[in-house]
C-alpha cells in the first residue's frame, strides 16, 4: 500500500528536471471491479475472464482511464494542497494486464509564471510495465500557489 | 484495407452539441472513485480530514469529472453515460480503441456540485496507421457548466480511434 505523503511540493523547490515521487500499482481484478464501480465502466473486457477480447488478449486489462486517474493521483500526491492542476493529457500506448502493476512517474520538463501571473510547473509523466514499456504517456500543467 | 473516406453527412455532426446532461459530485461518489483508483490520502475520504486541510468538503480527485445521471434507456447499460450524448456516425468501422484523454480546469471540483455535461464532437481525422490500416480519429469534447454560476468548471477531450 503507498502511504500518503504529508511533505508537499513548492514551487520555489522544483528546478526542472526533477522526478517526483514515483507511485506503484498493482491492479488486480477486485480493484478493477471498484474502479469500474466508481467510473461506472462496466466493460467486461476490465472484469469478466470469460469475455472474448479478454480471452483473446490473455486476460483482462486495465482501463486506459484508470491509468489516467493514477497518473492524476501521481501528480497529486505531490501537489497536495500547494497548488491545483489545470491540465492533464495523458495517450494510451499499451495495454497493461490485471496483476502485473506499473509504476506511474513524472518529470519536471518546465517552470515559470505565465502571463495571467500563475505559477506553473509542467510535467512530463507516463506508466511503466516492469519490463520498461510506457504504456500511457501524458503531460500536466500545475499552478502553485 | 478498407476503403474509408469522410463524408459532408459525417462533417455536419462536427460542433453540434447534445442536449445538457446532469451531472452529480458527491461525498458517496468521491469516495467511490478515490477507492477505485486506490487512493490511500484520507482527504478524499474522511470530511473532518478535508476541513482540516482548508477544504469545505471532499474534493475530486483529478481525472473525476462526476457521475452521468444513471437513467434507464437513455443511460448506456455498460458504459453509463447517456446514449445520445454524440449523434450517430454511421462510419461502418467496427474496431475501437481509446487514443486518449485530457481534462482542462477552470476550478477544483468538490462533493456537492451539480454540474451539466454538453458534448460535441470537435474533429474527425482519418489516419493511416501500418497496423491498423485507415482510422477514423474521433475528438469529442464535454463541456462540463455550473449552470447556477453559470460558470465553465472543467473541459474533457477525449480521442476515439475507430478502424
Amino acid at each position: 500500500m503507498e502511504t500518503y505523503l504529508n511533505q508537499f511540493s513548492s514551487f520555489d523547490a522544483v528546478e526542472i528536471g526533477d522526478e517526483i515521487p514515483p507511485l506503484h500499482k498493482r491492479i488486480d481484478r477486485a480493484q478493477l471491479v471498484l474502479y469500474s464501480a466508481g467510473s461506472g465502466d462496466f466493460n467486461p473486457l476490465h472484469w469478466d475472464q470469460a469475455f472474448p477480447q479478454a480471452i483473446a488478449l490473455g486476460d483482462n486489462i486495465v482501463h486506459g482511464r484508470m491509468k489516467f486517474a493514477a497518473l492524476g493521483e501521481l501528480v497529486s500526491r505531490w501537489v497536495g494542497r500547494s497548488g491545483r492542476i489545470r491540465d492533464i493529457a495523458c495517450q494510451y500506448r499499451g495495454m497493461d494486464k490485471q496483476g502485473e502493476g506499473f509504476t506511474c512517474r513524472a518529470l519536471v520538463t518546465s517552470k515559470q509564471i505565465d502571463e495571467a501571473g500563475d505559477r506553473v510547473i509542467e510535467l512530463e509523466m507516463w506508466t511503466e510495465a516492469a519490463d520498461g514499456t510506457r504504456t500511457t504517456v501524458g503531460t500536466a500543467s500545475v499552478i502553485f500557489y | 484495407m478498407k476503403n474509408f473516406s469522410l463524408t459532408d453527412e459525417m462533417r455536419e455532426i462536427i460542433g453540434v452539441v447534445s442536449e445538457p446532461w446532469p451531472i452529480e459530485v458527491t461525498t458517496t461518489s468521491v469516495r467511490a472513485f478515490a477507492r477505485g483508483v486506490g487512493y490511500t490520502d484520507p482527504v478524499y475520504y474522511d470530511i473532518a480530514v478535508a476541513e482540516a486541510a482548508g477544504l469545505r468538503t471532499l474534493p475530486a480527485p483529478v481525472t473525476y469529472l462526476g457521475t452521468s445521471a444513471f437513467l434507464p434507456g437513455r443511460s448506456h447499460p455498460v458504459f453509463s453515460e447517456p446514449v445520445d450524448w454524440t449523434p450517430a456516425l454511421n462510419h461502418g468501422l467496427a474496431n475501437v480503441l481509446d487514443g486518449g484523454t485530457s481534462i482542462h480546469y477552470e476550478r477544483e471540483i468538490f462533493a456537492g456540485d451539480v454540474l451539466t455535461a454538453r458534448s460535441h464532437i470537435a474533429q474527425l481525422d482519418v489516419k493511416e496507421s501500418k497496423r491498423l490500416g485507415t482510422m477514423l480519429v474521433v475528438t469529442t469534447v464535454v463541456e462540463y457548466r455550473d449552470d447556477d454560476a453559470d460558470e465553465l468548471v472543467a473541459a474533457l477531450r477525449t480521442e476515439v480511434i475507430f478502424y
